[in-house]
């Protein structure tokens, strides 16, 4: 990994180098090279991440930190490994902070259930915005059905942008959790998180981020950030599918009672009472989802490998690219235009179902998501059913770019 | 027939679709749409003497292109032979390789919807025999 990734940096991401790395790219789909633009939904892996896992259930299978033989030391080594990455990627103050879930989604849920059920009453507030996943609203509304709390959304803009002047209006002393992303999958918007959270605090409100669009393309400091939670999803940031993780200010989890119970998280356990496990295994009820967060590792040393301002920048030329050429072309309407942005373009074509442009881009090979993006109350924000959707990662170039321009000029003057 | 070129096949089906006869938009109704379709579907059937015929639309091209095949075979059949029809031609004309899962469930639902108003007519010329 080392001696590769000094090839990479010497050559100033050379795309090339780093595609080598992903052999899922090199295919064909259709008659057509692949080209993969729904890596908003998930990224691929690289060698590394697929290596990894191969080699923990070939060499060091073992359930972790009970096992007193080599491979369950082996094993807990390796996974505790990955928690002093993941401390270091998003600069948590201790790695205790870190807790594996199986991703985003989960993170929220047992914030939603163990902070939410434990500190709110009836008449208080959660702020969300109307750029959410789904997942950072559902699980805030069972807490509002259970404990008769009111859900109150920072509204969008024309833009996709956060009118961040409703937002101060919207915050109160009733006010008690905001949760919002880094930056939105549907749209890209990069939310300007440091002054929600400040605001938010002066409020007296904790601030959960999801992070699941961050951690693959934006610098990630929770201490600097002052976020109370912070989550990530393991394989939106060419990790593997299932792991992930919530990162909360210590006191904070200190105070919050289990989510699960199970193994792992307990201290002692007699039919009477329960006493639970120190952190972050209070947190991690059953046996985890080892080889996958061991692997996590190797995706998190990837991306700092190549370095977070490296491949903004290459992923901002996408986007400038993208953004540039879409909009030449007639009757696409990009949904979305903030000044700051991570890598995604959604858009709309005149007359045609995004469903129909995706199964004709397929056609060609190209792999584009369409639909609402788990995210109808921003797709009914605009007034839309649901856009095509099309998100870059390290490994995509322009000239990818220019084939999708070259399948939507098709798409658009067959269907005229 | 549908095994070629995945572009080109694509873009004879949408082709099927522009061909389907129109369905009048005050039937396009919440009632008419069939449940499973990632895009919509709208279904409507009625008995001509002891046939069943099917009108149909859908809201994206390349899924009306499907229905228009669908209402291709059933339209103007009996209920009983619609009852008893496999439509194992599917797989034979490479059709399957393009209806997803995710929509091949909705073609499915619309393949159970027809089957459902089929049993529903015949049930009902039973009981007036």
């Amino acid at each position: 990994m080392k001696m590769k990734t000094e090839a990479l940096l010497s050559s100033g991401l050379d795309v090339t180098l780093i595609r080598n790395e992903f052999p899922i790219l090199d295919q064909r789909i259709h008659g057509r090279d692949l080209v993969y633009f729904d890596n908003a939904a998930t990224s691929q892996k690289p060698l590394s991440v697929i290596n990894a896992l191969v080699d923990y259930y070939k060499g060091y299978n073992a359930n972790i930190h009970r096992g007193i033989h080599t491979l369950a030391e082996k094993a807990t080594k390796a996974y505790e490994e990955t928690r002093i990455t993941a401390k270091n990627f998003i600069n948590a103050n201790s790695e205790d902070e870190i807790i594996f879930t199986r991703g985003v989604t989960e993170s929220i849920n047992l914030v939603a259930s163990s902070y939410g059920r434990t500190f709110l009453s009836e008449g208080d507030e959660i702020i969300v915005s109307g750029l959410e996943h789904h997942s950072n609203i559902v699980p805030w509304q069972f807490v509002c059905g259970e404990k008769k709390v009111n859900l109150k959304v920072i509204p969008v803009t024309n833009e996709g942008v956060l009118d961040i002047e409703a937002y101060r209006k919207l915050l109160s002393s009733r006010t008690k959790i905001v949760s919002v992303n880094h930056a939105s999958n549907s749209l890209g918007t990069i939310n300007p998180v440091k002054e929600i959270i400040q605001l938010a605090h002066a409020a007296g409100a904790v601030v959960f981020i999801d992070g699941a669009q961050a951690g693959a393309h934006l610098e990630i400091d929770v201490q600097d950030l002052d976020c109370d939670f912070y989550a990530l999803s393991s394989h939106k940031m060419y990790g593997p599918t299932g792991t992930g993780l919530l990162y909360g200010k210590r006191e904070l989890l200190e105070k919050m009672p289990p989510y699960q119970g199970g193994g792992e998280m307990i201290r002692d356990v007699t039919f009477e009472k329960t006493t639970y496990n120190d952190l972050p295994y209070k947190f991690e009820a059953g046996t985890p989802n080892i080889g996958d967060v061991v692997a996590y590792r190797y995706a998190m040393d990837f991306i700092t490998a190549l370095g977070r301002d490296n491949i903004t920048a290459h992923e901002h030329s996408l986007l400038l690219h993208a953004t540039q050429r879409l909009s030449e072309l007639k009757g696409v309407k990009l949904v979305g235009t903030a000044p700051s942005k991570v890598s995604v373009v959604s858009f709309t074509v005149e007359g045609i179902h995004p469903f129909d442009i995706g199964q004709m881009l397929d056609a060609r090979g190209i792999a584009v998501r369409t639909g609402h993006h788990c995210t109808q109350p921003l797709m009914d924000r605009f007034g839309i059913e649901g856009t095509v959707r099309a998100s870059f990662a390290v490994y995509n170039t322009k000239h990818e770019i220019d084939l999708l321009i070259e399948g939507l000029e098709r798409v658009i003057n067959f269907m005229k | 027939m549908l095994d070629g070129d995945m572009e080109m096949t694509v873009f004879y089906i949408m082709e099927l679709g522009q061909k389907l006869p129109e369905m009048p938009e005050e039937v396009k109704t919440e009632e008419n749409i069939v449940k499973g379709c990632q895009s919509k579907v709208w279904l409507m059937s009625a008995m001509e003497g002891e046939k069943i015929h099917f009108i149909a639309d859908s809201n994206t091209a390349i899924t009306k292109g499907l229905v228009s095949l669908l209402i291709r075979i059933y339209d103007g059949q009996t209920p009983e032979n619609i009852l008893h029809s496999d439509l194992y031609f599917m797989n034979r004309i490479g059709m399957e390789r393009f209806i997803g899962t995710q929509r091949s469930n909705g073609f499915a639902a619309m393949i159970k919807q027809m089957k459902l108003y089929a049993l529903a007519f015949k049930t009902k010329m039973e009981v007036k025999l």
